[in-house]
Parts: structure tokens; C-alpha cells; sequence
């Protein structure tokens, strides 16, 4: 996607939007303690939470950006950043289909995105074309009588307090890092879910969420804590082109999953990469981070990243109890001029730890990928053991793939398996393909798909097909 | 009908068809023969659509129509089919899942309905049970860890399942057991009809025992120097090609 005219159409309507009630909805840009308590107040949140954001927002001032991620970009003005503005109203958006832009629409036609989401995702506000009301009723009705809490984090803070003090910045601290400290100081909304004991989460965490996440902002937050013997899919993002006017998106997202408790957790990211120079694309900069805490629990990211300009983030699992597992299966796109940075961390401290990690990197255009992952066994962790598969495929001679592994073994027990390749698409595949009857396109479709088909496997079924789609729209162009 | 007229093509410069003519007339078997680096696998891939050649002269009708203006897939929508002497390795994406790709984007070209799974499945059962393949080989990625034998039995496979026109196979038969031969054979018999037309590319009279020619051809230096009939294969056992070099 890199349509100037669909960019412009959006952000006049943004423009419109901002002139109707700018003073009550948007604080002007700026970045202070008054910012922070500006929000909380916005938010009417609890003394404690207020308390948490200051001491964040005090210690990141201490900060500085790191620089050690290969992945260059222009410096962010944090001043020139509106931290404020509330949710989205009807008038900010197109009224109606006719009014989006027919390239959009179109992308949603070849990624299969039902009709009934696709106004909500061009921005037609939801309500007008999508009767949002009742899916999130009936969905509300399954989860709550299973116990299972399903909620916007400000919802949660009012509803749940004691399970938001006890587990937020559990796992992401918020000294952690620079982008994470800003999240915790001025996060607007995000997600929390709670599965009780015993509780197998009757439903994957997806619709609802898909038609949702459009008005998520760009500092958000998510927490999932299942309970012993719990069980959670929870689906992040979409495969539909999600545009924003925020250009840095800085989320949280914390797991925490008891004794013998699962958290699948997907995602799906495609955030406008700008346009082909990488103008006006998104910088995506999250902290991922689940623990394992109880024995026996499990942790598993799955990632399908194709969006943004700049992609940095290490989904992450700590591996503290014992007979843990934690599982990272990525697939990420560049192309154009989109930059990623991105892998995993595996942090084994419990005995029989088991970590898995499986990253497949597709470069095309003048794009340029890093994969970056630290498996760490610390001394007590008798008998941990890390797989982990590393594969980088080049589209053309342009782009460039580059794999930093970090291994740190205190254990003598560890087993530690590394596996790496970098691979082309190559002329003869493509012409094999293509004498059998497929296009070009379709050619090096078949090619990426079977690259990344182990991952892909690890994807609910509708969006495994829908990730496949995805792949191929984001690599039009890139050949013939 | 495949009419080829004083095919020119080379690569980087380097000539490499200098001027072939062979017509193919529907029904027809042609081998064509001839010594390592003659241009047999470049007249393949040339008439398949490889970008890898520069056409420089010459023409190509298929069915009267001009095979060089189509790029590759067109071709294959046409009917034309190479089984190619080094069948390439997908990864990640089954056998099964290929072909049914394959079928319906030649389907497309054509304008016809998509095979609906529950007949392609009866069609790939019947073909695989024909060429004695083990149903294993429907879910393994294609080629991959296939041994070579097993790779050109995946092209006829591949073949029966596409049922194209015009058949070119280059060295089908090349590293076969005897086994294997006999299916191979037998598989590319069972389109010897007036809607089939074949190229066979090969270094072995042996399948021609198999694979009874109408016409063996001998390509040297980029062009056909002889023709004649089944005997000509024999005779080439016998005297190798000592006489064309020369004449070339
Ligand atoms: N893509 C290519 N790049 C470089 N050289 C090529 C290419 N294709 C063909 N050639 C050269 O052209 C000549 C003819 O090759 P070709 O593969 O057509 O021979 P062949 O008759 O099929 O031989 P063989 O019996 O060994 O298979 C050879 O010298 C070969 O090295
Ligand atoms: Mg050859």
C-alpha cells in the first residue's frame, strides 16, 4: 500500500474531525508530569495507578533512546506528540463504503475480509454499518459465564483493581526500557484478560478484538493472566491495511500464565509501511514479555509481521517454573524500503525449561531484516533445551537478512540446537512454477508460503489462510 | 502442430540454436539425440519459454499460433509441458497442494471452472495408482528428498495429472532403474493419441524399446543434422556420433 491519495483522504478526514471539538477531546502536543496526571485524570483513575505512570514517566526521563537496534530512523520529537485524544467519533471517518478509497477496498476484497468488517476497517465508524453491539453482547455472555474476564484495561482498572495492581508491570517492569517506561507513563487503553482456574477459554480471543483494535491508540497496553490449569487464544491485530495517524506505536503487552496454565497469543501485524521510500509508514516498537510462573505452563507467540516501517520487538518468554514451555514462531515481511528488527528472548531459570523458536525472515525490495535472539539458561536450569530454526529467504539481490544469536549457557546440562539458512527465491523454482501454468506472482507466492508453512501451522486456521493472502498482497510488486 | 523454423537462440552472446527446423505433427513421437552440451536442453527450455535464452531468429507455431510472443505460463496454458531433466526442490509446499495449483491456474487460463478437491483427489488416487507412486509421496514437499528416480517419476505424475498437448521430456529416462523405466513408458504410452504430440529428449536408445519414435533426430551444434526413423537410434548405438561432429 503506498497511496498518496488514500493517505490524504484519511488525513483530511482526520483534520475534519479534529476542528469539531478540539479543546475537550486532545491535549495539545507535549510531554510533561502534567501530561501524565492529564490523562489519569481523563481516565479518572485510582491514586495508585496515577502514582505508577509518575514514577514511570520520572524514570524514563532519565533514559535515552537506545541505538543499538539496527533498524535507523529519523528522531522522534516526543514533544510534538499529542498524548491525549479520545476515542474516535463518527465524524472523524468516511460515512460510507463510497466514500473509501476503491484501493482499499480492494485489498480487502483480495485478503477476504467479510463485508460486514470491512467499513469498520476503512474507518466507517462501526456502529453505522456494523452491529457491533450485539456480537460483543452474545461474545460477552459465553465469556463471562465461564468466568473468564474479557475487558478494555481503563474497564478493568474500575472493575478488577486488585488483579490490575497485582499483575501489572509484573512482567514488563517499567524500568525496563525506553519505550516501555513511555508506555506505562502515558498508555491510553488496551486489553485485559482473565481466565480462572481450571478454565479453558471457550472461544479464540479474535472477532471482537479484530473490529475493535481499529481505535486502539498507539500506546497500549495488554495483559492476559490464566490461571492453574487455564487455558487462552488470544488474537492480536488483523491482516486488513491498518492505518494510523500516530506514526510511533509503543504497546505493552505482559503474560502470565500459573501452574500449568497455556497462552497462545497471535498476532497479526500490518501497519502502514509508508510509501516506498518509507515515508509516513509506522514505527512499531513493542515490549512482549510472558512469564511462565507456574510449573508445567506454557507460553507460545506466534507472529505474522508484515506492516510498518520500522518493526522492533522480542516477544519473550521467562521460563521461571519448572516443565515450562515457551514457543516463538515468526514470520516477517519486508519489503519496499520496511526495516525489522525483531526475534525473541527465552530466559530458562526453572529445571526441564523447553524453549522453541522458529523465525522465518522474507525480505524483498531494498528491505532489510535482523533477526535478534538471546536463549539464556541460568545455572539452576538442569536439563533446559532450546531448538531453535533461523531462515532467511531474499526476493531479488537488493534486500539483505541478518541473523544475531545470543546464547548464554550457565547449565552443563543444556541441550542447545541452532539451526540457520538463508535461502532466494530462485529463477529456476519460479520458472518450474510458472511452466506448470502459475504466474509469476503466484510463483513466488507458492515459494514464500511453503517457506513459511511451519509458522503458518501454528496460526488458527481462518487466519492461517488469511496470513497467506496477507503475504501475497504485501510482496505484490516485488517481482517480474 | 508444432512447426519450428530456423530456431536461433544463445546466451550471453554465445549461440547455442543455430538455425533448428522440426515440425511435430499431432500423434507424433520425435526423439531427438545428440552429444553432451548440443543444445538439447536449451531447445527444451527455448521452447518451454526460459528467460534465461535470448531468441535471435527463427520462428515458433504452436497450433498456429506464435509460441515465442507467450510468455511461460501462457505456454503451459496452451498445452505445452516440459518435464525437465532437473526437477526443481519447493519446500513447504506438498505435492498435492502444487498440482491442484497447477491444474487450476492452467483451468483459469482457459476459462474453465476450478476442479472441485473431491474430483482432483480421484484424479491424483488414479494417476499415482497408474504410475505405482506410494500415496506418501501426495503430502511430501515437492522433489524435496526425492531420490532422482523418484523426481522424473513426479514429472509424469505431473504429466498425466495436466494432461498437456505438446510434450517435451528432457532425458525422462535418465537416471531410472529398469522398474521405474517400465512405468515411466508406461505412463507416456498411455497419451500416445492423435491429441498428443512429444519431444523426447535422450542420450539412451534403450527407451526407445519402451517409447517406439516415429522420427529420431540428431541435434549437433545447435541444429538437427540428421533425421531418419527408429533405425537411426541403432545406428547411433553402434557408431556414436563421430559423422555428425563432422558434419557440423
Ligand atoms: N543457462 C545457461 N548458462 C550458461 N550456459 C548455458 C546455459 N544453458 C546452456 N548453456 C550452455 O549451452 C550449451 C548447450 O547446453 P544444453 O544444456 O542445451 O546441452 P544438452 O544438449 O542438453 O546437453 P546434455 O546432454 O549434457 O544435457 C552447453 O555448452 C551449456 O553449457
Ligand atoms: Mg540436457
Amino acid at each position: 500500500m503506498s497511496d498518496t491519495a488514500l493517505e490524504a483522504h484519511l488525513n483530511k478526514s482526520y483534520e475534519h474531525g479534529w476542528v469539531t471539538d478540539i479543546e475537550s477531546d486532545t491535549l495539545p502536543p507535549g510531554l510533561n508530569e502534567g501530561t501524565v496526571r492529564a490523562i489519569s485524570a481523563r481516565k479518572q483513575e485510582p491514586e495508585w495507578l496515577l502514582d505508577w505512570r509518575l514514577k514511570a514517566f520520572r524514570h524514563w526521563q532519565t533514559m535515552t533512546e537506545p541505538a543499538w537496534q539496527k533498524p535507523q530512523h529519523e528522531a522522534i520529537d516526543y514533544q510534538a506528540i499529542s498524548y491525549w485524544s479520545s476515542p474516535k467519533k463518527p465524524t472523524d471517518g468516511p460515512k460510507s463504503l463510497d466514500e473509501v478509497d476503491p484501493k482499499l477496498l480492494e485489498t480487502y476484497e483480495k485478503l477476504g475480509i467479510p463485508l460486514a468488517e470491512r467499513a469498520a476497517l476503512a474507518g466507517i465508524a462501526v456502529d453505522a454499518v456494523f452491529d457491533s453491539v450485539s456480537v460483543a453482547t452474545t461474545f460477552k455472555k459465553t465469556l463471562s459465564e465461564a468466568g473468564v474476564i474479557f475487558s478494555s484495561f481503563s474497564e478493568a482498572v474500575r472493575e478488577h483493581p486488585d488483579l490490575i495492581r497485582k499483575y501489572l508491570g509484573s512482567v514488563v517492569p517499567i524500568y525496563d526500557n525506553y519505550y516501555a517506561a513511555l508506555n506505562c507513563a502515558v498508555f491510553s487503553d488496551g486489553s485485559f484478560v482473565y481466565v480462572p482456574k481450571g478454565v479453558r477459554c471457550p472461544m479464540e480471543l479474535s472477532t471482537y478484538f479484530r473490529i475493535n483494535a481499529i481505535n486502539t491508540g498507539q500506546f497500549e497496553r495488554t495483559l492476559i493472566v490464566v490461571e492453574d490449569g487455564a487455558y487462552v487464544s488470544y488474537l492480536e491485530g488483523c491482516t486488513a491495511p491498518q492505518r494510523d495517524k500516530h506514526q510511533l506505536h509503543a504497546a505493552v503487552v505482559e503474560l502470565v500464565a500459573e501452574g500449568n496454565g497455556q497462552i497462545k497469543y497471535s498476532t497479526v501485524q500490518n501497519w502502514y509501511p509508508g510509501d516506498e521510500n518509507g515515508r509516513g509508514g509506522i514505527y512499531n516498537f513493542v515490549t512482549k514479555r510472558g512469564i511462565c510462573k507456574g510449573n508445567g505452563s506454557k507460553i507460545s507467540w506466534t507472529q505474522v509481521e508484515t506492516g510498518s516501517a520500522i518493526t522492533w520487538k522480542y516477544p519473550s518468554v521467562i521460563l521461571k517454573g519448572d516443565d515450562t514451555v515457551g514457543e516463538f514462531y515468526s514470520v516477517a515481511v519486508t519489503n519496499n524500503a520496511q526495516q525489522a528488527d525483531t526475534g525473541t528472548k527465552m530466559i530458562h531459570l526453572g529445571r526441564n525449561t523447553r524453549s522453541t523458536i522458529v523465525s522465518k525472515g522474507i525480505s524483498a525490495g531494498r528491505a532489510d531484516q535482523t533477526y535478534r535472539g538471546l536463549v539464556k539458561i541460568n545455572k539452576k536450569a538442569d536439563n533446559a533445551r532450546n531448538f531453535t530454526q533461523c531462515d532467511s529467504l531474499l526476493i531479488g539481490d537488493k534486500c539483505g537478512a541478518h541473523t544475531f544469536p545470543y546464547i548464554e549457557v550457565k547449565s552443563p546440562t543444556a541441550t542447545i540446537e541452532h539451526e540457520a539458512t538463508t535461502s532466494k527465491v530462485s529463477d529456476e523454482q519460479v520458472f518450474y512454477l510458472r511452466q506448470r501454468g502459475l504466474s509469476t506472482e503466484d510463483a513466488v507466492n507458492l515459494v514464500v508460503n511453503g517457506f513459511c508453512k511451519s509458522v503458518f501451522q501454528q496460526l488458527p486456521m481462518e487466519f492461517a489462510v488469511e496470513a497467506q493472502k496477507l503475504l501475497a498482497v504485501s510482496l505484490e510488486g516485488s517481482v517480474g | 502442430m508444432l512447426e519450428i523454423k530456423n530456431l536461433q537462440a544463445s546466451h550471453e552472446g554465445r549461440a547455442l540454436l543455430t538455425g533448428l527446423d522440426l515440425v511435430v505433427r499431432p500423434g507424433e513421437v520425435h526423439a531427438i539425440m545428440g552429444p553432451n552440451g548440443a543444445g538439447k536442453s536449451t531447445l527444451s527450455k527455448v521452447l518451454s519459454g526460459s528467460e534465461d535464452y535470448d531468441v535471435t531468429g527463427g520462428t515458433v507455431t504452436w497450433n498456429g499460433k506464435d509460441l515465442l510472443a507467450m510468455p511461460t505460463e501462457e505456454r503451459a496454458g496452451e498445452g505445452v509441458f516440459l518435464g525437465f531433466q532437473y526437477p526443481v526442490e519447493i519446500p513447504g509446499v506438498t505435492n498435492d497442494y502444487f498440482l491442484r495449483t497447477a491444474i487450476n491456474a492452467q483451468r483459469k487460463r482457459r476459462g474453465e471452472p476450478e476442479i472441485s478437491p473431491g474430483e482432483f483427489l480421484k484424479l491424483l488416487n488414479a494417476k499415482m495408482a497408474f504410475l505405482e507412486m506410494d500415496a506418501s509421496f501426495k503430502r511430501r514437499f515437492v522433489n524435496v528428498g526425492f531420490s532422482g528416480g523418484e523426481k522424473k517419476r513426479n514429472e509424469i505424475l505431473q504429466l498425466l495429472v495436466l494432461d498437456p498437448k505438446l510434450i517435451i521430456l528432457d532425458e525422462i529416462d535418465s537416471g531410472l532403474d529398469i522398474d521405474a523405466l517400465h512405468v515411466v513408458a508406461k505412463g507416456v504410452n498411455s497419451l500416445r493419441d492423435s491429441g498428443h504430440a512429444f519431444v523426447l529428449v535422450t542420450h539412451y536408445q534403450r527407451l526407445l524399446d519402451y517409447i517406439v519414435p516415429d522420427f529420431v533426430h540428431v541435434l549437433v551444434g545447435g541444429k538437427i543434422v540428421r533425421s531418419g526413423d527408429r533405425s537411426l537410434a541403432l545406428d547411433l548405438e553402434a557408431h556414436g556420433y563421430a559423422a555428425d561432429r563432422v558434419g557440423a
